[in-house]
């Protein structure tokens, strides 16, 4: 970090985050917060059938309830709002957009049918119960390996069957390498389908005004200008009359890197009535209808040698994409496969992903998208291969890993690998964790009588972030930055990146205020507001900070550079001998030649005595575009106690080393480590949206849908080691999924390693009580299921 | 999560309370902690009339002795079981339960007699309530019933009280010397609810032996219920190791286990045994004087 990491007086500091404070007061403003004169409330009346065609809708009652304002449904918004929009294209794949309101038929539970607007939402919920909807169910699929075979119900009609694509990646010589290999190793694996389950769920405030035929959004959106184009698409309205604003966000996990039919239903709705028409997603709606995650499927070979070395992979991937395309659906997998090899050799690969419709609610990106599925998919299939060979799982590891000074290194998949150690990640973990006393306190109780079972499981991965270059991107890469030194000296950033929960009006500001020489406090941080932030991508993949804090240090650089050559001109001092620090302008040469940091704001707004060729103001703008993506990489090891009577895991430790390039503020990336590990527990042992075969989802609350609790964690110790970038000037790679991305495998692992004398070899996530205890008494077979040691 | 339109009544006083209900019957809905019925009623899965609001009966909050007896008026909130010294040195099983009772929010505001009126398959005091051998009691303008524990819970959301029922206490019987008690549960991984919990109370005699056994079992079948096949197996028997798992496997004899996406019936049934023997464990070392 050429120039920051001189004058760091902020970066690299575990600075509290300036946002909290308004946060824990309770006076900062999410969507429903937000109160309009003449507000009105909309309610979206949604299919309970996975599959029917809709015979007639009779909104009559509802109509003449009290408070009732409008109800629309699908023939009413005909031609008026476009589909959801799908920003991914895979060639050859069947198109399945999404109309705003079903048309014809309900393709899922949950799926929009009518949109009832009233006085307000106690009005708005009777009503909604009137509105009478005559379905006509029709067969459903669920299952998405049996939504590919031949006779299966098909999810759309106009599709001879329900494979919504195949895509195919191959890298080296993969028959070769299976055929030089001393054994193949084969792993079949699932990995569930999850609910985002953001603190806040979407809320939308739409206002329209005629006299400037002008559309204001409020929505909870990861991507407010993606959004903003979207919507006037969908409206065929014009882009320069409608105004996006995020105002603060509680949390999104990709679950709001999105564009959804109410965000499109709320602005049309306000410009029919012409009042502002607010929409608040209900628990059991974000359930139904938010995107979903993960849900793949994996058939892995692993060619290896006797040794441990992996030759090749082959993987084919089954991905459930749901009913219709979202934003990115059928793009996500594709991580999946891009990913595969994660940190290892392995010079020959081929990957097919079959993408597979189902009656359910899309998939779409979901914190780590794609990356999670294929770092578990290929951490389980290691520990296979350890287990297999009866090599450590810590040696296989590092008998894989290319070393440091292979890097850049390029993947058979096609990747350039910007810079990593992941001996010193792993090796790292290995000493924290104190992995070979863990061994033997692991084989002392394997030889005591009292049936203990405890388990230490490994997770490596590297992690494709900070995206991305614009080539490999569906609509552009690149991030903005708008920095503006105000006459008063304050400075006034705004991004692109549309942070919710990351912190980035932190790290930005931290970095902001060590290259001006000003404080942190002088820095605020814009984003959100499509009125007033620049065009930008938004805030996802792990991007922020390295994509959208570069755009901002380079405009900073721009506003720099300005600023030194006015006070060189003032000082008589060449300005590559001045320097800014503690709100002055001094001279390296002569420290007496000085000026505050002010009078050259001052001097650039009177622009009285500028240099020649400069400009008065101090406003400067960048759009970024990164040469590649970065690679943040790790090794975690946890540890876990089995109860071998019930089932129960009690995760006891969890160490986490993971490498983000430089760091900018160790706090935030604590946070998002800590944060990602859990949501990783969430998975690995309790969460999983269960629908049954009619298409219910049966796991449609919280009270039904288990997310990890305090009390179900140990601390998690996170350690790191930093290996920066040579892709930005920040030397700042990604660190927002990697938690999700290193952990599942790790903690997966860890319970398979305690059964493993039992024999057990693989018990799909999340590992419940009861799939674990039943893979014990399986394997086992005693009649009081308590364990029988195997040899 | 809008509830459809009600009534609002908070009467001061139980004849007050008494005669709203005797009006509106079928129609009247008591509210307590309102931690049950307010979810039911955001989701219209129930829609009364009118809501009757007896949290403001002071007379109905007590934890006292009386004649003997521990008496718990029905608007004790679980954390005020959970902190009540009386309850800690007489009836120590009490607090224990409470305390696993959800979370610090749904303990401030969730009732005693709202969790028994309320009668959820996975509810924790009906365990020990069971274990207890405890009396609940039921007023109406018409006089007041006493009706025994273990006759109280008929079926899913269904118990022995009648509508323009109050429950207005529960009486516990103190225990004699030598008695232990307590409550062990498995969490439902997502409400944290008991998905198999087990309350036992034993009375050591000479020689070590068990004198008298009660065994509450919750969250296994669509009521709880008293592990008799088990208790009968325990009777003047030692309490060896063995003997407790041979009984604890039969807490669910007779019984058909629930079974739904978080456990089947199966695994319901195993969880129930190990729970109940781990129940049995801990208060044979109380009653023998020991920690557990
Ligand atoms: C997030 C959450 C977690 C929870 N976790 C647990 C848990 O782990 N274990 C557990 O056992 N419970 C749990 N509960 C339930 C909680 O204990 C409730 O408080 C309790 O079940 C009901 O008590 P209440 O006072 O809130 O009753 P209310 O909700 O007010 O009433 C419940 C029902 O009982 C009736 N009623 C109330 N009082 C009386 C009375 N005196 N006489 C006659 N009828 C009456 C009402 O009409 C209503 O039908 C949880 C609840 C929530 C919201």
């Amino acid at each position: 970090m050429a120039t920051a990491a001189k004058a760091t007086k902020y970066v690299g500091k575990p600075i509290k985050r300036k946002e909290d404070p308004r946060l824990v007061q309770g006076i900062a403003h999410y969507v429903d917060d937000l109160k309009l004169v003449g507000m009105l409330h909309m309610g979206i009346v949604r299919s309970p059938y996975a599959h029917a065609r809709i015979r007639s809708i009779d909104t009559t009652k509802a109509r003449s309830a009290p408070g009732v304002v409008s109800i629309v449904t699908a023939e009413d918004v005909d031609g008026a709002i476009g589909p959801v929009p799908c920003g991914a294209m895979i060639p050859d794949m069947k198109p399945a957009p999404r109309p705003v309101l079903a048309t014809g038929e309900a393709r899922f539970v949950g799926e929009g049918v009518a949109a009832v607007v009233a006085s307000d939402p106690y009005a708005l919920q009777d009503a909604m119960e009137l509105v009478e909807v005559d379905y006509e169910p029709l067969p459903v699929v669920v299952d998405p390996e049996k939504a590919l075979r031949k006779d299966s119900p098909r999810v759309h009609d106009v599709h001879a069957d329900n494979a919504a694509y195949r895509w195919e990646l191959e890298g080296g010589d993969i028959k070769k390498a299976f055929k030089q290999a001393d054994r193949v190793i084969k792993v079949h694996l699932t990995n569930q389908r999850l609910i985002p389950v953001a603190m806040e769920g979407r809320a939308v405030l739409a206002q329209y005004d005629r006299g400037d035929n002008r559309i204001t959004l409020w929505s909870a959106s990861q991507i407010p200008h993606i959004l903003r184009t979207q919507i006037a698409a969908m409206l065929n309205f014009p882009e320069y009359g409608v105004y996006v604003i995020v105002p603060e966000v509680g949390g999104g996990f990709g679950s709001k890197l999105n564009v959804y039919s109410e965000e499109a239903l709320a602005c049309y709705l306000a410009m029919k009535i012409e009042k502002p028409v607010k929409w608040t997603e209900g628990r059991r709606e974000n359930f139904l209808a938010t995107i979903h995650g993960r849900d793949q499927i994996a058939d892995m070979e692993f060619a290896v040698k006797r040794d441990g070395t992996v030759l090749g992979l082959r993987a084919h991937f089954i991905a459930d994409l749901g009913a219709y395309f979202q934003l990115l659906t059928p793009l996500i997998p594709t991580l999946t496969g891009l990913m595969c090899v994660g940190p290892y050799k392995i010079p020959n690969v081929r990957a097919e992903i079959t993408g597979v419709f189902t009656n359910k609610m899309s998939t779409d990106a979901y914190r780590g998208a794609g990356r999670p599925e294929a770092t578990y998919f290929l951490e389980r299939g290691m520990q296979a291969v350890a287990t297999e060979l009866k090599i450590d799982p810590a040696e296989l590891r590092r008998k894989n890993f290319p070393k440091a000074k292979e890097f850049p290194y390029a993947t058979a998949t096609g990747l350039i690998y910007d810079s990593a150690n992941y001996q010193g990640t792993l090796d790292l973990a290995l000493k924290k964790s104190e992995y070979k006393k863990l061994r033997r306190e692991q084989a002392a109780a394997r030889k005591s009588k009292t049936g203990r079972l405890m388990g230490i499981g490994l997770g490596s991965y590297v992690e494709i972030c900070a995206l991305g270059p614009s080539s490999a991107m569906p609509s552009g890469g690149w991030e903005s930055a708008t920095v503006r030194i105000e006459p008063t000296g304050r400075v006034r950033v705004l991004t692109g990146s549309s942070p919710h929960g990351q912190g980035e009006e932190t790290s930005f500001s931290q970095i902001a205020a060590d290259l001006l020489g000003v404080t942190m406090d002088d820095v605020i941080i814009v984003h959100g507001d499509t009125s007033a932030v620049p065009y930008g991508i938004g805030t996802f993949g792990s991007r922020s900070l390295a994509v959208g804090g570069t755009a901002m240090y380079r405009a900073i650089e721009k506003l720099r550079d300005k600023l030194l050559k006015i006070a060189g001109l003032v000082l008589s001092e060449d300005p590559a001998n001045l320097v800014l620090r503690n709100k002055q302008i001094v001279s390296k040469r002569d420290p007496k030649k000085s000026m505050s940091f002010a009078d050259a704001v001052g001097a650039a707004y009177t622009a009285k005595a500028l240099p020649p060729g400069v400009e008065p103001g101090l406003e400067a703008t960048h759009f970024y575009e990164p040469t590649n993506f970065t690679f943040s990489f790790g090794t975690h090891i946890a540890v876990v106690d089995v109860d071998p009577e019930t089932g129960d895991v009690k995760l006891r430790k969890y160490i986490a080393a993971d490498d983000c390039g430089n760091v900018i503020n160790p706090l935030l990336v604590e946070g998002q480590l800590q944060g990602g590990i859990v949501q990783s527990v969430g998975q690995a042992y309790f969460e999983e949206a269960v629908y049954d075969d009619q298409g219910q989802l049966l796991s449609g609350e919280l009270a039904d849908y288990a997310i990890p609790r305090a009390s179900d964690l140990p601390w998690i110790e996170t350690y790191n080691t930093v290996t920066p970038t040579p892709v930005n000037p920040l030397g700042a790679k990604g660190v927002g999924e990697a938690g999700t991305i290193g952990a599942t495998p790790t903690l997966v692992n860890a319970v398979l390693d305690a059964l493993a004398p039992l024999g057990v070899r693989n018990i799909d996530m999340p590992l419940k009580r009861e799939r674990v205890w039943k893979a014990i008494r399986e394997a086992t077979a005693g009649p009081s299921g308590r364990p029988r040691r195997a040899k | 999560m809008i509830p459809a339109a009600f009534e609002y009544f908070a009467p001061k006083s139980l004849d007050e309370a008494l005669r709203l209900v005797a009006r509106h019957g079928d129609e009247a809905k008591l509210l307590a902690g309102g931690h049950s019925l307010l979810p039911l009623m955001k989701l219209r899965l129930s829609a009364p009339r009118y809501v009757v609001d007896i949290g403001r009966i002071r007379s109905l909050r007590s934890i006292r002795e009386e004649g003997g007896r521990i008496v718990i008026g029905a608007l004790a909130t679980h954390h005020d079981v959970e902190a009540s010294e009386l309850l800690r040195i007489t009836c120590p099983l009490l607090p224990e339960t409470a305390a696993e009772i959800g979370d610090v929010q749904v303990r401030n505001r969730g009732t005693v007699g709202g969790s028994l009126a309320h009668a959820d398959p996975a509810a924790d005091y009906p365990a020990a309530i069971l274990a207890l051998d405890a009396e609940i009691v039921a007023t109406s303008s018409s006089g007041t019933r006493v009706i025994p524990a273990a006759e109280y819970f008929v079926d899913l959301l269904t118990t022995q009280l009648r509508p323009g029922e109050i429950l207005t206490e529960v009486r516990i019987p103190r225990t004699g010397e030598n008695s232990g008690a307590a409550y062990r549960k498995l969490h439902q991984p997502a409400s944290h609810f008991a998905l198999a919990g087990a309350a036992a109370r034993v009375t050591l005699g000479p020689g070590e032996k068990i004198e008298s056994v009660a065994i509450g079992i919750t969250g296994v079948a669509v009521n709880a219920y008293r592990a008799t096949a088990a208790e009968q197996m325990l009777i003047g028997k030692k309490a060896a190791p063995k003997l407790l798992a041979e009984a604890a496997e039969k807490v669910t004899d007779g019984i058909d286990p629930l079974g739904d996406i978080h456990a089947s019936a199966a695994y319901r049934r195993a969880a129930a045994a190990v729970y109940a023997r781990r129940a049995l464990e801990a208060a044979i070392a109380r009653a023998g004087g020991k920690k557990a």
